[in-house]
Formats: C-alpha cells, sequence, structure tokens
C-alpha cells in the first residue's frame, strides 16, 4: 500500500511536476487575495486569454515562451486601458471584447501553424510534459514574483485598500498597481503550464476568496490562501497519477472542495455559524 | 479623552501651512473643475471648505493630496510643494465613509497602523514607537477597546474616529477631513470636535469638507466657500455671512425666513433666518441685513430642526447594513 502511494515519487516527471505546481500554486494563491478584494477576478481570466496567441508566436518563432506570452499580455492590458478611456462602456464589456480577440487570434495561429504548439497543452496546461527549459523558466518567473509579494506586500494592502493613505504615507498607488499587474501577468504565464488558459481563473481567485471566509485579517488571509494553493496543487499533481486525469481539473477540483468546505463550516462567516448566529438571536425572544 | 501624548517628533517638524494661489484644475476630458483659486491657512486652524456638491470641494482636495495637478497655479505645503511633503507624512486624510471598503479583512488595529507606513522601513515592520502611536491614537479616539474588531462591524461614528485615529498615528501636521459628520450622531460629532480643537490646540491645521452649515461657527476659524473658484476666504466671523452663503449657493440651500406678523405682534425689526444645506442648519437673527449668529454657536445646537432620533436610527442602519462583513 505504501508502496503504491509512494510509486509517482520514484518518476522524476511526476516529482518535477509536484513541485512546480505547488509553487505556482502559492504564487497564484498570493496573487488572489489582492485580485478577489477589487472586484477585479475576471481580470485573471482575461489575462490568461489574452496571452495565448504571444506563446503561440513564441513557439512560432522559437523564442522563450514567457516573453512571447508577457508581450501579448501587456498589449491585451493596453488594449483595455485605452477602449476604457476613449468609451464609455462598462469594464466588464471591454474586457470581454479584447480578451476574446486575443484568445480567437491564439487559436487562428496555433490553427494555421499546426506544428509550432499543440492548442490542447496551452487551453488545458501539461504539467506532466513539461520541458526542461519550461521548468526553470516557470521556476524563475515564480520564485522572483514571490521574493517581490513578501517584500512588499504590506504596501500594495494599503493601496488595495485606500489609494489616498497610500499617497500620503509617500507610496506611488499608480506605481504598485503596475508592479501587481506585471507580477499577475507573469503567473498567469507560470500557469498556464500547469491548469492551462481555461482555469487559471481559478488558481487566481479560488484561495483568496476560501481564506476571506476564514479571517478577518489580511496577513492571515495570504497565509492560508498560499497553504491552500501549494496543497492543492501538490496534491492535485500527485493524485493525477492514479486517477491519470487532467493535473488542472484536478487541482482546481481540490481547491473548490476547500472552498464549499469553508462555504459551509467556517467559524463567523460560514453558513452554518451563520445560522447559529440566527437562532442564538431567536432564542432570547421564544 | 485621554490628554494627548505628543511625542516630541509630532511637535516639531516645519510648521503646517496650505497655500494655494490662482489653482486652476481641468480633467482629462477637458472640464475645469477649479479656475484660479487662491486662499491660504497657518498653523492652528480650523478651516471649513464650504460649498454645493460639485463646486470643486473634492478637487481641490484631491489636488492637495497630489492626485490631482493644477494646470495652472501653485499649491504649496508647509512651504514645500505637495510631493515633498506627501513624502515627509506631513498631510494626513480622512475619507469619506463611502470611500472605504468596509468588508475589507482589516481589524481597527491594522488601519491605523497605516498611517505609520511612511515612518517604518522598507518591509513596513512595526516598531516599538509605531505600536505606542498607535496605541495613543486609538487612546485619544476611546476606541481601544475595538482594536480588535474588523472595521464593517462598526457604527458610523465608531469608523470615523478610527480614521482620525489613523491620522493621528501618522502624526500628520495638516490634517484633512472630507466630510467627518456625514452619519455620525451628535454625541460623536461633540467628540470629534473637541478632539479637533485639542488638535488646533497642538498647532495643527485643519481643512473639513463640510455640508453642516450650522456647526461650523462652533468650532471653525476659517472658512474657504467654492463654487467652481475660492469666492471668499477668511476669518468666520467676517467671511461667513449671509450674503457670501448666497454666492455660493445660490439656490440650492433651504431657506426660511420669519420676520414682521409671523414673529412678533409689535414693530420690531429684527427677524430670524434659518439656512440649511441638508444637515444642520444656520440660524441668524436680527435687524434687516445686520444678523448675527442666533446666540453664539452652542444654542444653535439645542434647535437642530433635524430630528437628533432620525440620525440615531441612520446610524444603526450603518451598523448592521449589508455592507459589513459580520454574518
Amino acid at each position: 500500500m505504501i508502496e503504491l502511494l509512494l510509486e509517482p515519487f520514484g518518476y522524476q516527471y511526476m516529482v518535477k511536476a509536484i513541485w512546480v505546481s505547488a509553487l505556482v500554486g502559492g504564487v497564484c494563491a498570493f496573487l488572489s487575495c489582492y485580485l478577489m478584494l477589487k472586484g477585479w477576478s475576471l481580470m485573471g481570466d482575461a489575462l490568461a486569454h489574452a496571452i495565448v496567441p504571444g506563446v503561440a508566436f513564441a513557439y512560432l518563432l522559437k523564442v522563450p515562451y514567457a516573453a512571447g506570452a508577457f508581450f501579448s499580455g501587456l498589449l491585451a492590458a493596453l488594449a483595455m486601458a485605452l477602449v476604457r478611456v476613449r468609451t464609455q462602456l462598462r469594464e466588464d464589456a471591454v474586457i470581454g471584447i479584447v480578451f476574446t480577440t486575443f484568445f480567437a487570434v491564439g487559436l487562428l495561429i496555433v490553427s494555421i501553424n499546426p506544428t509550432s504548439v499543440n492548442v490542447q497543452s496551452i487551453v488545458l496546461g501539461n504539467i506532466l510534459g513539461i520541458s526542461d527549459e519550461d521548468v526553470l523558466q516557470v521556476a524563475i518567473i515564480a520564485a522572483i514574483s514571490l521574493g517581490i509579494l513578501i517584500a512588499r506586500w504590506k504596501d500594495l494592502m494599503l493601496v488595495f485598500f485606500d489609494e489616498n493613505q497610500a499617497r500620503a504615507v509617500g507610496l506611488s498607488p499608480t506605481r504598485l498597481k503596475i508592479l501587481f499587474f506585471v507580477l499577475l501577468s507573469a503567473c498567469t504565464v507560470a500557469a498556464l503550464q500547469t491548469v492551462g488558459a481555461c482555469l487559471v481563473i481559478a488558481m487566481v481567485v479560488t484561495p483568496g476568496a476560501t481564506a476571506y471566509l476564514l479571517t478577518d485579517r489580511f496577513g492571515r488571509l495570504i497565509i492560508i490562501a498560499v497553504a491552500m494553493g501549494v496543497t492543492t496543487s501538490a496534491v492535485g499533481a500527485y493524485a493525477s497519477y492514479f486517477l491519470d486525469g487532467s493535473t488542472g481539473g484536478l487541482i482546481v477540483v481540490f481547491q473548490t472542495i476547500l472552498f464549499l468546505a469553508a462555504f459551509l463550516f467556517a467559524p463567523r462567516h460560514g453558513r452554518l455559524a451563520a445560522r447559529r448566529a440566527a437562532r442564538s438571536v431567536v432564542e432570547p425572544v421564544a | 479623552m485621554k490628554t494627548p501624548v505628543i511625542s516630541s517628533s509630532m511637535a516639531a517638524g516645519p510648521t503646517p501651512s496650505i497655500v494655494v494661489a490662482g489653482v486652476t484644475v481641468r480633467y482629462g476630458n477637458g472640464v475645469t473643475a477649479v479656475h484660479d483659486a487662491s486662499f491660504a491657512l497657518g498653523p492652528g486652524t480650523i478651516c471649513a471648505l464650504v460649498g454645493i456638491n460639485g463646486s470643486g470641494k473634492s478637487t481641490l482636495f484631491k489636488t492637495l493630496m497630489g492626485f490631482l495637478k493644477p494646470a495652472k497655479g501653485m499649491v504649496s505645503i508647509a512651504g514645500m510643494e505637495v510631493r515633498q511633503a506627501l513624502k515627509r507624512g506631513l498631510v494626513a486624510y480622512v475619507p469619506q465613509a463611502e470611500e472605504v471598503d468596509w468588508s475589507f479583512p482589516v481589524l481597527v488595529d491594522d488601519v491605523v497602523m497605516m498611517g505609520r507606513y511612511g515612518h517604518m522601513g522598507f518591509l513596513r515592520i512595526a516598531g516599538k514607537a509605531d505600536r505606542d502611536a498607535v496605541d495613543d491614537a486609538l487612546a485619544r479616539v476611546n476606541m481601544l477597546e475595538f482594536r480588535r474588531r474588523q472595521i464593517g462591524e462598526l457604527s458610523g461614528g465608531q469608523r470615523k474616529r478610527v480614521f482620525l485615529a489613523r491620522a493621528l498615528a501618522q502624526g500628520g501636521r495638516i490634517i484633512l477631513l472630507d466630510e467627518p459628520f456625514t452619519g455620525v450622531d451628535v454625541k460623536t460629532e461633540d467628540q470629534i470636535v473637541d478632539l479637533m480643537r485639542e488638535l488646533r490646540a497642538e498647532g495643527r491645521l485643519m481643512l473639513v469638507s463640510t455640508h453642516n452649515l450650522g456647526s461650523i461657527p462652533d468650532f471653525c476659524d476659517q472658512v474657504v466657500l467654492v463654487n467652481k473658484t475660492v469666492l471668499a476666504a477668511g476669518p468666520t466671523d467676517t467671511t461667513f455671512t449671509h450674503a457670501n452663503l448666497q454666492r455660493a449657493f445660490g439656490g440650492a440651500l433651504r431657506h426660511f425666513r420669519l420676520e414682521g406678523h409671523a414673529l412678533h405682534e409689535d414693530a420690531d425689526a429684527r427677524r430670524v433666518t434659518v439656512i440649511s444645506d441638508d444637515e444642520r442648519p444656520l440660524v441668524l437673527y436680527g435687524e434687516r441685513d445686520h444678523e448675527k449668529l442666533a446666540d453664539g454657536g452652542q444654542t444653535t445646537r439645542g434647535q437642530t430642526t433635524r430630528g437628533q432620533t432620525t440620525r440615531g436610527k441612520e446610524n444603526g442602519e450603518r451598523a448592521t447594513g449589508r455592507e459589513g462583513r459580520s454574518s
């Protein structure tokens, strides 16, 4: 039995998949704490789709895929900013138009050049088949992002909570927001490898949303979310060995299970706690 | 309230002042929000910024906070450029209730600690001085017992006090307060006013945007009246007059005048004028065009036409409103 459970660790590709997934899951979870508080969750989805043409181009031109992804993510962000400033359209409409356009261009490129890259591995991720160069890219991106986040998390929190106060203590909200979006696009690129473009949104929303139900303090929110991101990603990659299923799908399913558990059983903000509170208010009357 | 424990670093530093000279501010879409505005304020001052909605009050605040850059003219804070003054943490800001995300996962303690970021190192790790400043600030606004609460669980008045505490913890010599009395009960309003008087005695400069016309003569020694520009600025006694208010508000004020037979049987020429911009009204009494504040500030308080019960109710609703996180 134990031998069976340890079996995945005997394969180098499994070990690699587990630690890379865990690393990426952790950083994405860190970012999710900020993203979901601002109502910007869809931004992560948009970015993930918008980088697809960049990845396709990068494979076509044989340059590091991260560079291509990053460039097209930036282009998408600029396009969104431009449309928002120049029109009266709502944000969700702007995001919807820009990201579908980019995604469509990406799919078109990939379908015209079928040899350049497998569509499926972009859309659904392919952590088990990740190449060593890609592992290096992902690891560097994730490690640098994590380092910056650990150093600047309080400043980012202040900017997200109260921009005026950030300004009053001498910070530059604009610069910090740009930093945040650069990190977000970098980590989306990294997550593309593990869960694919379609499920990146879960990685940058669910852990933060779950932690939000469990604590009232931002520092703890980050710790809970990161722990959850790391665990679910590692376990998801590990379990995919036995189920022979999509790693990305498993990771997101595990995250959703934890979210549901928090939704029901969270000590203060969960449904059961709310019911208890409602009952304790009624009792003295009865 | 606790007697102030002023650390030497707070008492020292540059003399607070605000100079706005010929400032014109335009938004990106080409709309000029404020045109050729000028006023100057010195230390030990509470100044009211008065005008209708859209008159440019918040534009002036944003300009003082460095968020908007004047297209023309000059703003200087404590003799420095706005950016420099902000870098040194000289300007503290107390936001309007609507500007704050009350469901954000932060405790009262965390919010007040945000005032200290400018005093901390690169990683924003709080030292003893920072923790002491937070303790003192919370004690001064009587909020120590609520320090472990999530901010959405507080009542309107408590919320206001948390942000005042943050301004105190920051040690700002200049404090900008945006509508500090909205959604606040009368008792809290008195507490805030008392605290502001203490801060004035410490030589700080406060600029308060308010619709609460009636309480302005109570505690503001300076007034700036705005409507797309600065219409009048100066000491409350000479500037906060009926004529100036009419210029500032035009038809936007509720205006009641009782005179002649409505008030007396005899030929007394005196009359009562009540001017209200939605909140506490201003009451003037005397002969035509020589009216004075009815019997000083304090008594007008008792005559507030707006029922205090209404306020209390409003407050209660806020505390349990869905914007809070408590479930």
